[in-house]
């Protein structure tokens, strides 16, 4: 071992001590939004929740969970995610097997076709219209069938199925497997890591979208959590600002004493955090090979 | 007698070709099906938009459609250069796109550097596994944790900050025209820099050792490594991230922006061209301008974006 010299111990203790800094400053604000979601709000406006509940309660959690249109904005959130996540996926890898294979027709001028989308598009406003057009607005389907091809993810598939052994697939078209029976039997279950990473982001992308929802459902019914989420934060920082008190969550505010604006946020914040907390340690090991893998040339 | 034949060659090659052509596609009906649904889609949601991009050029009316609405030639765009919006717009996007790329850009590559040097595995992972979390959060969260941190009501900063008597009073953060640009800016670190620091650890993690032991054999100090022989071997895969931000660069924000600049104070230094094709074009249904600002943000993006690849090939790694 060569031992440190006076600098090089400097430099490493500063770097251990950044990124300590780094880390409770990342973690920090989670832990106090779940202090704050399990303290009474009423005894978090008088100031100083921190690091831990002075005044435990569950009350704000009752709420959220009683409250019909909470419970409803979660369950299509979980709705979208799963019906979404399994039917990009589905469309994309086929798509992606297709564009894998070398005979394949018109390869390249598909593959074009799929390139300048990833530079150029329409817009918001031309897209908006074409979903009014196709009256796909207020119904779940906007959620599920835009975002069923995302051609990102198609080239990662592209690129694992390519280097797939060929010889599998030829022993398979042997004893007499159509293209369709060696996708399905051989090409999908060897191809596991991949669509787990791929699921987990596509899956992230639904539950986390709140922007589509906001501009194409009006239908309070179909509102996924995370949109729902942003209407009560707004409603809490124009009260922060100016008192002034309309919408859900301040409505229930009246009934519900000890319970203030803010605590319910947080508590909404936790229950729409959860799913990911949730499977994130699974995927962890996953996603940075999928990470590289997006980040490789073509 | 050889030319000729080479000739008739020539005259009958295309007509079995076509022939041949039609049956390899129906032969292959079956890999064509499997991208058929695919391409019906991109071309439906991707490239019908690209053509109602012609609305810009248009007095667009939902009761005529697109087919019947006048031609109107440049007069939107007119109208948007002429606007007292223009300045203001491109000012914001043009500052918060550079402080993004400025600070954004280096700070992954900093944190990949800096976790490299951490020997003890445990806290490696630790730091690491933090530093994702908020990544995959959406802004919709993250906008509610800042909003939450530094807000009046029981906010976390202010609470600091009043300890330690900087401050009587707790402040406002999010209601301050000054402090907006920094407010995004860093929260915008916040969320990506661990994210974004995976590629470039991987790419140090490729580095062959030896260089390292015979430097210090030399007696380079830590530092010195870092600038003589990191930084260097990563430099290829900074050049291709260096060329995606560019192409980037227009995109100043747009969830983030929409989430915490709520307060209509912060109009003035929060609006970017796509915050306020949202306004406009959205909010107030004027759809054939909103797309022509949209479509000069997506002319200058493109053009970005060919200069940058045009650079980098000059320096030897091109995206295409």
């Amino acid at each position: 071992m060569i031992r440190l010299s006076f600098g090089d111990r400097v430099m490493t203790v500063t770097i251990y001590i950044l990124l300590t800094l780094l880390a409770f400053m990342t973690f920090y604000p989670f832990w106090n939004a779940l202090v704050i979601s399990f303290n009474s709000g009423i005894d978090t406006s008088m100031g100083g929740v921190t690091f831990w509940p002075r005044d435990w309660t569950l009350e704000n959690y009752g709420i959220v969970f009683k409250d019909e249109r909470l419970v409803t904005a979660f369950l299509v959130s979980i709705s979208r995610t799963v019906v979404g996540t399994i039917a990009s996926i589905f469309i994309t890898a086929l798509f992606a097997y297709g564009l894998s294979k070398k005979e394949l027709m018109g390869r390249k001028f598909y593959m074009i076709l799929c390139i300048i989308t990833m530079y150029f598009s329409g817009g918001l406003i031309p897209s908006f219209l074409l979903i009014r057009e196709l009256h796909l607005m207020n119904t779940f389907w906007v959620f599920i069938i835009p975002t069923l091809v995302s051609v990102w993810n198609m080239i990662i598939f592209r690129t694992f199925f390519q280097g797939l052994p060929a010889g599998l697939e030829e022993s398979a078209k042997i004893d007499g497997s159509g293209n369709w029976g060696i996708f399905f039997r051989i090409v999908v279950p060897l191809s596991g890591p991949v669509i787990a990473t791929l699921s987990l982001f596509t899956a992230v992308f639904h539950w986390n979208d709140w922007f589509g929802p906001s501009i194409y459902i009006t239908n309070e019914k179909l509102l996924p959590i995370q949109t729902m989420l942003k209407q009560i934060l707004n409603s809490n920082i124009v009260s922060d600002q100016m008192s002034q008190l309309d919408s859900a969550a301040q409505g229930q505010l009246a009934k519900m004493r000890t319970v203030t604006s803010k605590s319910l946020s947080m508590a909404t914040m936790m229950v729409a955090t959860i799913p990911i907390i949730m499977v994130y340690p699974f995927v962890q090991k996953y996603f940075v090979k999928g990470v590289l893998v997006g980040s490789l040339k073509e | 007698m050889a030319q000729l034949s080479v000739n008739e060659e020539l005259l009958k090659k295309p007509k079995p070709k076509t022939k041949n052509a039609f049956l390899r596609f129906a032969k292959q009906w079956d890999i064509q099906m499997m991208v058929l649904p695919a391409l019906l889609l991109i071309i439906v949601f991707s490239y019908i938009p690209m053509y109602g991009i012609l609305m810009a050029f248009q007095d667009y009316s939902i009761f005529k459609g697109f087919m019947a609405s006048e031609w109107v030639g440049l007069k939107h765009f007119d109208m948007f250069f002429s606007s007292p919006e223009f300045f203001k717009v491109m000012r914001n996007t043009v500052i918060i796109s550079l402080l993004k790329f400025f600070i954004g850009f280096p700070a992954p590559i900093l944190l990949a550097l800096m976790l490299n040097e951490v020997k003890n595995l445990m806290f490696k992972r630790l730091v690491q596994t933090v530093s994702y979390l908020p990544h995959f959060m959406s802004w919709v969260i993250v906008a509610g944790l800042i909003m939450s941190m530094l807000s009046t009501d029981n906010g976390s900063i202010n609470i600091v900050l009043e300890k330690m008597n900087f401050i009587d009073e707790p402040i406002n953060f999010l209601s301050l025209p000054e402090l907006f640009w920094s407010i995004l800016v860093s929260t915008g670190v916040w969320k990506e820099i661990g994210f974004g620091s995976i590629v470039y650890l991987a790419a140090i993690a490729s580095i062959d050792p030896s260089m390292y032991e015979a430097a210090s054999m030399d007696g380079a100090s830590k530092f010195k490594q870092i600038f003589l022989i990191t930084l260097p071997s990563i430099m290829p895969v900074v050049l291709i991230f260096m060329i995606l931000a560019i192409g980037n660069l227009l995109n100043a924000g747009f969830e983030d922006i929409l989430l915490l600049a709520v307060n209509p104070v912060l109009r003035d230094v929060s609006d970017v061209i796509d915050t306020y094709v949202y306004r406009v074009g959205i909010q107030s249904s004027r759809y054939s301008y909103a797309t022509a600002v949209g479509l000069f943000k997506a002319v200058i993006s493109v053009g970005l974006l060919t200069m940058a690849n045009f650079l980098a090939r000059r320096a030897g790694s091109s995206l295409w």
